[in-house]
């Protein structure tokens, strides 16, 4: 059985960044992933990261900016934490290879980016997530001998002893099928979020919320989670990406009439308000009939006001998926976009140093939720949350390790386990098919739990997610084989999202107010005295999720008004 | 604007499919699918594997060319899945139905699905993926020239999607070749700034015989390339810096031979074969060609150019026999020589300064291109000259 002080479940930004991290604290490390860790979502992360490195500038502004980005949600003394932190860490980045745009002085260049007060995003062209995260598993190549990588490896549970506490992980090799116990005196998750609950997304199709429901079912909550972000650039063709760096660099939002309609809803900061409150006005756009393209679905995004020498130096990713995927030339004419489902601002609760409520247990990066994002992410700021929360986490459970004994685990969780997945691959072609059901649970939750929301939908929304839950458990697979059988992870993938699903719907149901990415239009206000609270959803042991609240943190900024 | 909408079509895939539990050979497979035609092949096979059989392996993730797992062969041409659209495959196919199998070189674990450490990550990790710093480490960050950045940056935006491995023909030949990719990320840290070992690196690189001058220039890496790295050309900039600005002069005669070639087409116009080896391991003189090192190497080649002579490939006057160019052609030739070494620096092509191959020049200003070979690429044309 491998033993490792820490075991670092997902290797995207935040799971390497918490595997060096450990590793340089002398801890034994492991880092697992379902996917080569190059291939992890984080790779898709373009715009840039932020921090104050300007000498002009202050993390406290920077921190400032994202208090009132997450809308007041957002803990002020982890967001202290975060920005404070910020220079360090992406000089940090700087040294160990990360080749960011240079200013003319060979200086780090920065670029404007929404809800910030001044320029503090750092960048690679637009593809600044890539950068970083094949730098960072040059340096896991470099520690080859310190961290150990088990790639192509898929967690199936996390496993618990007597207290409670966190001791390791059951996880299949994808391409032997042959299942094993991890034992480990802490578990990081860095598994990433959930954005295929959704359909369309921006997200992945290996981002399902894996890490969420695997620490929902041993009893952890889940924070903040009907605070999904809705990205307001997106490729109405497919639903892909388009940087928000485009506007950073100045392109307009146009609707039908020729009109930069973000002058009605953030006159001073225009398309650079934050995302949540364009994604919003777009919608307007759209919704009262001033949208273009196919059945005035979009938006127009006009990127031929950037000089085409910065555009095709500083933005050639999205240059390219203009002419790939949408048949646009971008330096030449105006792209055709809409808000789409991009990023979970809420997870797995956690402190500061990345530690859950159960012992043994941490969680950094998208399934995380520290909460430094609260209502709404700024640009450029989940980048360096995965950074930051990656390292602390990885530091302290090294730690942590220090002064423990190697938990002795059984081979119980593991047995059931591979009872659980040799269940599903006998299962016979009575029921629906897993694709069927996903798609449905994809477009259900696009439909009702999108930038507006109200009772009847999200009540709606509850009730498909409640059947397709009881459906997934009789839905049918193909592949009967255990070399590289993606098919039986599929059906354990759908049952992940379910569950974040289910959390995701049922707080937005409870949270009766709009802030942040949760709009109700039945509770348009924000409403301070009864919602500055955090909703946190537990699972309840009879398979439905269970509210309470937990207070914010508040350490310098009361909740104000919020204009851009 | 974009294309216009178009409705949804039936293409038929032809999926290569192996079971390595089944004991049974490769074989095809082909189901029909329906898609709008600037959908890509992943598109369909993700629709194949959704509503007919989930067990098609092949791994994939972004839909969007980034994250790099979609690597396959497309009608016999590496590339990504998710970057080919429906119509363009369907044009390239045989017989209007678009063929996809695993990407070559690279042993098949299932289906689509190829062993990526056994060769492409292995290779990565001979060439030291990782920066070396420069000391002393600066408190904020290194101050370099901003082209550099921008420069390495074409290397850095490689997905590691193996599509240039699967064909590069030097790997055929020579499966310890390190190969396009490998040597592309080399790229990124021998041009690097920040970088301590570009010497030791280039040394390295140059002394392996399965390192840099173990490319045959097919550009068939460059071809496949999805995100424009332009491995070869990577490859031909570390053959520049380590011959050129370094001076290593490697044991495989690699720099020797570049030089003994390019200096017989200066000085004839034209490539003097019999000269060629000589001058490759003794160097431009008239004794150079009594080389031990070229007698031998001569000799050893004597099957392959007895069986050229047999199958009417050269004749012996047309090998042995000096031949060039009339004297005003070769004035011409000696003209391009002089221009290009006669620059302060080498220009080298990066799209991310230059812009596309075929841009005009709004995005060549400032660093122009004189990569050879390069359709459409016309510095002589470039008014920033």
């Amino acid at each position: 059985m491998p033993q490792h002080d820490v075991l670092i479940i997902g290797a995207g930004l935040a799971g390497q960044r918490a595997a060096l991290a450990a590793a340089d604290a002398g801890a034994t490390v492991a880092i697992m992933s379902k996917v080569h860790p190059v291939r992890s979502h984080s790779v898709a992360a373009a715009g840039g990261i932020n921090a104050a490195i300007n000498p002009a500038d202050d993390w406290r502004s920077h921190a400032y900016d994202t208090v009132k980005g997450s809308d007041f949600l957002g803990d002020q003394d982890a967001i202290e934490v975060m920005c404070s932190e910020a220079p360090d860490e992406v000089m940090h980045l700087e040294h160990i290879g990360v080749t960011f745009h240079r200013n003319e002085k060979g200086e780090m260049d920065l670029r404007a980016f929404g809800g910030a007060s001044m320029k503090r995003t750092a960048y690679v062209a637009d593809i600044t997530g890539q950068a970083m995260l094949h730098v960072l598993y040059e340096q896991l190549l470099k520690y080859h001998e310190s961290v150990e990588r088990y790639e192509e490896w898929f967690t199936t549970s996390l496993i618990q002893d007597g207290d409670g506490a966190c001791v390791g992980c059951v996880a299949r090799d994808i391409r032997t099928g042959q299942m094993e116990v991890f034992a480990a005196k802490n578990v990081i998750l860095a598994s990433g979020g959930a954005g295929q609950c959704f359909k369309p997304t921006t997200n992945g199709l290996i981002v399902t919320g894996d890490g969420m429901a695997q620490a929902y079912r041993i009893g952890a909550p889940l924070m903040d989670m009907e605070m999904v972000q809705y990205h307001p650039t997106t490729l109405v063709e497919n639903g892909f990406l388009i940087t928000e760096g485009a506007r950073g660099e100045g392109a307009h939002l146009l609707n039908a009439a020729g009109e930069r309609f973000m002058e009605k809803m953030a006159p001073n900061k225009m398309e650079l308000a934050s995302r949540d409150v364009v994604s919003r006005a777009e919608q307007i756009e759209i919704n009262e009939g001033r949208g273009v393209g196919p059945e005035g679905a979009g938006i127009y995004l006009d990127i031929t006001v950037v000089p085409k020498k910065r555009t095709l130096e500083a933005l050639r990713e999205i240059v390219n998926i203009g002419k790939d995927f949408a048949g646009v030339d971008i330096t030449a004419e105006p792209i055709l976009i809409r808000p789409g489902q991009h990023y979970y601002m809420g997870g797995v609760k956690t402190d500061v140093n990345g530690a859950t409520p159960i012992d043994g247990l941490y969680a950094a990066g998208e399934v995380a939720c520290v909460s430094v994002h609260g209502g709404n992410r700024l640009g450029a700021n989940s980048l360096l949350d995965t950074l930051i929360f990656g390292r602390r986490s990885g530091e302290h459970a090294a730690a942590r390790a220090g002064d423990m004994s190697m938990p002795s685990i059984g081979d119980e969780q593991l047995r059931e386990d591979a009872r659980w997945i040799d269940g599903i691959i006998a299962r016979d072609k009575g029921g629906r098919r897993i694709s069927e059901i996903k798609e449905e649970l994809g477009t259900t939750m696009n439909r009702h739990v999108a930038v507006f929301r109200d009772a009847d939908g999200l009540a709606k929304a509850h009730e498909v997610v409640k059947r397709l839950k009881e459906e997934a458990k009789t839905a049918y697979i193909d592949d009967r084989g255990t070399v590289f059988n993606q098919d039986v992870l599929g059906a354990i993938e759908l049952g992940y999202m379910l569950d974040v699903a289910e959390s995701t719907v049922v707080a937005a149901i409870e949270r009766t107010e709009s802030r942040g990415a949760q709009y109700r239009t039945d509770f348009p206000e924000r409403n301070d005295e009864e919602w500055l609270k955090h909703i946190d959803i537990n699972a309840n042991g009879d398979d439905t999720p269970h509210v309470s609240y937990s207070p914010v943190t508040i350490t310098q900024w009361q909740p104000e008004e919020r204009k851009y | 604007m974009a294309e216009a909408h178009k409705d949804p079509q039936e293409y038929t895939l032809r999926i290569r499919r192996y079971d390595p539990e089944s004991g049974e050979a490769a074989y095809w497979d082909e189901h029909t699918i329906e898609l709008e035609p600037h959908r890509s092949v992943l598109e369909g096979i993700l629709q194949a594997r959704a509503r007919f059989d989930g067990s098609i392996g092949i791994r994939c993730s972004c839909r969007a060319a980034i994250c790099g797992s979609c690597g396959v062969r497309i009608n016999g041409q590496p590339g990504l899945a998710c970057h080919t659209h429906l119509d363009k495959a369907k044009a390239s196919s045989r017989d209007g139905v678009i063929e996809v199998e695993p990407m070559g070189n690279m042993p098949v674990l299932k289906d689509l699905i190829v062993d990526m450490d056994a060769v492409h990550w292995k290779k990565i990790q001979r060439v030291t993926p990782w920066l070396v710093n420069k000391e002393p480490i600066p408190e904020r960050e290194y101050i370099v020239p901003a082209r550099s950045m921008v420069d390495v940056t074409q290397t850095m935006a490689c997905i590691q999607c193996g599509a240039c491995v699967s064909d590069c023909l030097s790997m055929e030949v020579d499966p310890l070749f390190i190969g396009p990719a490998a040597l592309a990320k080399a790229y990124r840290f021998a041009g690097d700034p920040r970088d301590a070992e570009h010497y030791q690196r280039l040394k390295d690189l140059s002394e392996d015989p399965h390192g840099i001058y173990d490319c045959t220039h097919c550009f068939k890496c460059i071809d496949a390339c999805p995100k424009g790295v332009a491995p070869m050309s990577q490859i031909m900039r570390l053959r520049r810096m380590a011959g050129d600005d370094h001076g290593i002069v490697d044991r495989n005669n690699g720099h020797r031979h570049e030089i003994a070639f390019t200096s017989l087409v200066r000085d004839n116009g034209l490539l003097w074969e019999a000269e060629l080896l000589p001058r490759s391991y003794g160097g431009d003189s008239f004794f150079a060609k009594f080389s031990p090192a070229a007698g031998a190497e001569l000799a050893s080649s004597l099957p392959a150019i007895t069986k050229a002579l047999i199958r009417g490939k050269v004749t012996p006057m047309g090998a042995l026999k000096p031949h060039r160019l009339a004297k005003k052609d070769i004035g011409e030739v000696k003209s391009i020589y002089e221009k290009v070494e006669g620059r302060d620096e080498r220009y080298e092509l990066n799209l991310y300064i230059t812009g596309y191959d075929e841009d005009d020049q709004q995005g060549a200003e400032g660093m122009p291109s004189a990569e050879t070979g390069q359709p459409g690429v016309e510095p002589e044309e470039s008014p920033s000259r």
